[in-house]
């Protein structure tokens, strides 16, 4: 019954969407609104019929209907409760029904707040809103339906339906194979719907550039419209890889946090076009220039975000083979190749209407700078795209597999990463129009100063790696530009009498755009210091040991005591070895890394024991032991320096986010639905 | 005293040859770190972009060992990946090796990026500062216009 009504409530969703697009289409080319207030209606009630969908699903996931196929699948009874809900997103169906629901609650916000204020572009931007969740919308009922029942002929074969075939009785298994033991995990609870909500914010922004397109429009007002969307997605994008990574240092037990695989490429390359988009708007709004690049950035943006979905569900990174055998994949790989090719249609039509309102006319400006800041940006996706799409091309093409490792993606991006950094430092303190090297020189010799202080005591210190010096220089550097632009601003407002801290205050939150872009930077900083510890001075050690035996790594000593078996009540067995860490001889922690085997799906988990210092973290793994007597593990054993310098970046550079999307004053104003506003702006629009 | 002589001959060579004998070379246990050293810098050939130092299959702690036995047999690294890549092919590398067809996943990006870099560099930078400097309009006569122009140009500021 609740699957019945999960499913109604999905297929009216779709014929709605549909219906959102042709009337949307029809009113605006009529001129009668009473079809785009029926296309509107449509919008908005996309989102309740696919909240029931969604909780249909969550239902059945909590009460374990092992009827159902896609419940059968991702639960199992000694899951818990937090754990059955959280498998709407753990398997393919449910998570292409989160991503529908995220579409139509972002579309719905759009429609209540947009919807007095931009009668012109509305209808267009339900239209490609609708015409996305139609997409999905699709693949689920058609492709990937998760209410699709298990049925029981009388020759004992098992079968999918939605409703009873003749002849056939309810297959129930006694238990579902429960969810993969990698998705177990607090981080990948919450990463993947925050990866998502990045993935569909950024539709916001395309379909309101498509609507500016179609309707002619050359002014940034699509882009203020839609600024804090832009910088909202890009938070949650942002968090989401920077949630994935904790995961994967936590879970993969290989040591790490970022292993360049192509399901990781897969979110970050939306998240390179979708910084370029960022920083680029800011030269339209500022000097009207870029407009043709802003216009392909978030089209690019757009299609990457719907290439990377197609990338983790269609299969098609496990096998080329295995897309053409799924069957959303040749669906994802169609509906990419029509949005770009009628988004880039539509941008080539509306070219000489773009053109920028003035030219940029010295080299060291800052909007030279930002151009030059977009271009490294696009050249790090160019490099991350070919590493993705090669080895598909080589399979389909030679039949050879070929591997793209982390060592191709690191040397390649590593010195446009450095450049990027350079111009973090150096762009901040450009002027608009006209900056010579004088003028530059003048700004940023302090700074430029003091960072080579630092390089000098890292050279005093013995450090002579010259990729570290340089990235260490470059990071003090931009460090130190940052903090002198809080500093000249709070000195400029406490030289009128305000206390200092107070003037810094309010120094950010009256520009939180600016400075929350600093605060990005800093977070930056911190999480390139962060990288180039663990990239450029890892240490590992792998050894034996008896109980009461030591592995020697870095300063430290691991000492393995004991190592128990054990089961859970969540059909776990675990083995779980205790080692004391030393630091120069002197005790500092007991660890616990375990290994856990997950007898539903036969799979083990390697679950490092962690000791965290600023300075590094002893990352230590068991990786073997002698079943029976247990009197001897072996551990490998990671020394990562700096690497909770990541973490720390990561959370600046959230924090940074957070207040640089926060509304202010003037946008509130804006918000506020005034019909006066509104016919003002939409006369402006028509001028 | 022949016999006696041979004997004394067959002890000689059994003295000299036997501690060249101890001194052939044993050839060492290689340690886990060094198996994992070139374990790192290859691929599970049967996991997708798992490290064969990181990969916990049985099938991998197999391929682990081999590499302690080719070690063992005296195989330098090069010729240990050269062995993996001739049994498993060349996805157990890194990277794809620099040849045939593979050359243009090594050109692809240089020659795209700087080819885009020019072209950006001629359209947005180049070409609009030599259009501006070619035509900077004279200085408004006139109070009235010099006094437009310097409001217009504060407004735009």
């Amino acid at each position: 019954m609740i699957a019945d009504l999960g499913f109604f409530a999905l297929f009216i969703a779709l014929l709605l969407a549909l219906y959102a697009c042709c009337s949307a289409v029809v009113g605006q080319v009529r001129g009668e609104p009473r079809w785009i207030a029926s296309a509107r209606a449509a919008t908005l009630l996309c989102f309740p019929l696919l909240t029931i969908s969604a909780l249909s699903i969550m239902y059945s996931l909590a009460t374990l209907d092992f009827q159902l196929q896609y419940v059968a699948q991702v639960t199992s009874r000694s899951m818990p409760m937090y754990l059955r809900l959280t498998a709407l997103w753990g398997g393919q169906s449910g998570s292409l029904v989160f991503w529908a629901w995220l579409m139509a609650a972002f579309t719905s916000g759009v429609m209540l707040r947009n919807w007095r204020r931009d009668r012109d572009l509305l209808p267009w931007v339900i239209l490609v809103c609708m015409f996305t969740l139609a997409f999905f919308l699709v693949l689920i009922v058609f492709f990937e339906n998760p209410f699709l029942r298990m049925w029981q002929g009388a020759t004992g074969a098992v079968w999918t339906a939605m409703w009873q075939p003749a002849g056939a009785q309810a297959y129930l298994p006694v238990d579902g194979n429960g969810l993969n033991p990698l998705l177990r995990h607090p981080g990948m609870i919450i990463h993947p719907p925050v990866l998502y909500l990045g993935f569909v914010s950024f539709v916001v922004p395309f379909a309101f550039a498509i609507a500016a397109l179609i309707t002619g429009r050359s002014d940034d007002r699509w882009i203020r419209l839609t600024r804090r969307w832009s910088l909202v997605a890009w938070l949650f994008l942002s968090l989401g890889l920077i949630l994935g990574s904790r995961w994967a240092y936590d879970v993969l037990g290989w040591g790490g946090y970022w292993g360049w695989d192509p399901v990781e490429i897969a979110a970050f390359m939306p998240w390179l076009t979708g910084t370029a988009f960022l920083h680029s708007v800011m030269i339209q709004e500022k000097r009207g220039l870029f407009k043709h690049w802003n216009m392909l950035l978030v089209i690019l943006t757009y299609d990457l975000v719907i290439f990377g979905t197609f990338l983790t569900r269609s299969g098609v990174l496990s096998s080329v083979h295995s897309f053409a055998q799924s069957a959303i994949g040749p669906m994802f790989f169609a509906f990419i190749a029509i949005t770009l090719s009628a988004s880039l249609a539509l941008l080539s039509w509306r070219w000489n209407t773009l053109r920028s309102e003035v030219e940029i006319t010295s080299l060291l400006s800052r909007e030279a700078l930002f151009l030059l800041n977009n271009f490294l940006f696009i050249s790090i996706l160019v490099i991350c795209f070919l590493g993705v799409i090669f080895p598909l091309a080589s399979e389909l093409l030679t039949g050879q597999q070929i591997t793209v490792g982390p060592v191709y993606y690191e040397s390649a991006t590593g010195p446009l990463w450095a450049a990027l950094l350079l111009l973090m430092g150096v762009a901040p303190l450009s002027a608009w129009r006209a900056s010579t090297a004088r003028t530059l020189g003048r700004a940023i010799w302090k700074p430029f100063i003091a960072s080579l202080l630092i390089l000098a005591a890292l050279l005093i210190g013995g450090m002579r790696n010259p990729g570290a010096l340089l990235g260490f220089w470059l990071c003090a550097f931009v460090g130190f530009v940052t903090l002198y632009e809080f500093w000249r601003g709070a000195a400029a407002r406490s030289a009128r009498g305000e206390n200092f801290a107070l003037a810094l205050w309010r120094l950010v939150a009256r520009n939180r755009r600016r400075y929350g872009g600093y605060i990005i930077h800093l977070g930056v900083v911190l999480l390139a210091i962060g990288i180039i510890g663990i990239e450029l001075f890892q240490q590992e050690t792998q050894g034996s040991l008896a109980p009461g035996e030591r592995l020697q790594l870095g300063g430290y000593q691991i000492e393995f005591v004991s190592l128990i078996e054990f089961q859970t009540d969540d059909g776990r067995l675990v083995d779980r070895a205790v080692v004391d860490v030393y630091r120069d001889g002197r005790y500092v922690t007991q660890l616990y890394p375990r290994q856990d085997f997950y007898f539903e799906s036969g799979q083990p988990m390697t679950i490092s024991g962690l000791y965290n210092t600023w300075e590094s973290d002893v990352y230590v793994l068991l990786v073997g032991w002698e079943p029976l007597s247990g009197q001897k593990a072996t551990f490998k054993v990671y020394l990562n320096p700096l690497v909770n310098w990541v973490w720390t970046g990561g959370f600046v550079f959230i924090l940074g986010t957070l207040v640089a999307s926060w509304p202010e004053r003037e946008s509130i104003e804006l918000a506020a639905p005034s019909r006066l506003r509104g016919r003002r702006v939409a006369a402006g629009a028509r001028r | 005293m022949k016999p006696l002589a041979l004997l004394l001959a067959v002890c000689l060579a059994f003295a000299l040859v036997t501690p060249a004998a101890a001194q052939q070379p044993v050839p060492p246990t290689p340690s886990p770190d060094q198996v994992n050293a070139i374990a790192k810098n290859l691929y599970c050939p049967v996991c997708a972009n798992v490290p064969l130092d990181a990969c916990g299959t049985a099938a991998c702690v197999q391929w682990r060992d081999q590499i302690a036995d080719l070690l063992m047999q005296g195989y330098t690294e090069a010729e240990i990946y050269e062995y993996f890549v001739a049994r498993f092919g060349p996805s157990v590398l890194p990277t794809p090796p620099a040849q045939g067809l593979f050359w243009a996943f090594y050109l692809l990006p240089p020659i795209a990026i700087f080819a885009a870099g020019w072209w950006l560099y001629r359209t947005m930078v180049t070409r609009p500062m030599q259009a501006a400097a070619q035509s900077k309009s004279p200085k408004p006569a006139g109070k009235y216009a010099r006094q437009m122009e310097e409001e217009l140009k504060a407004r735009d500021q």
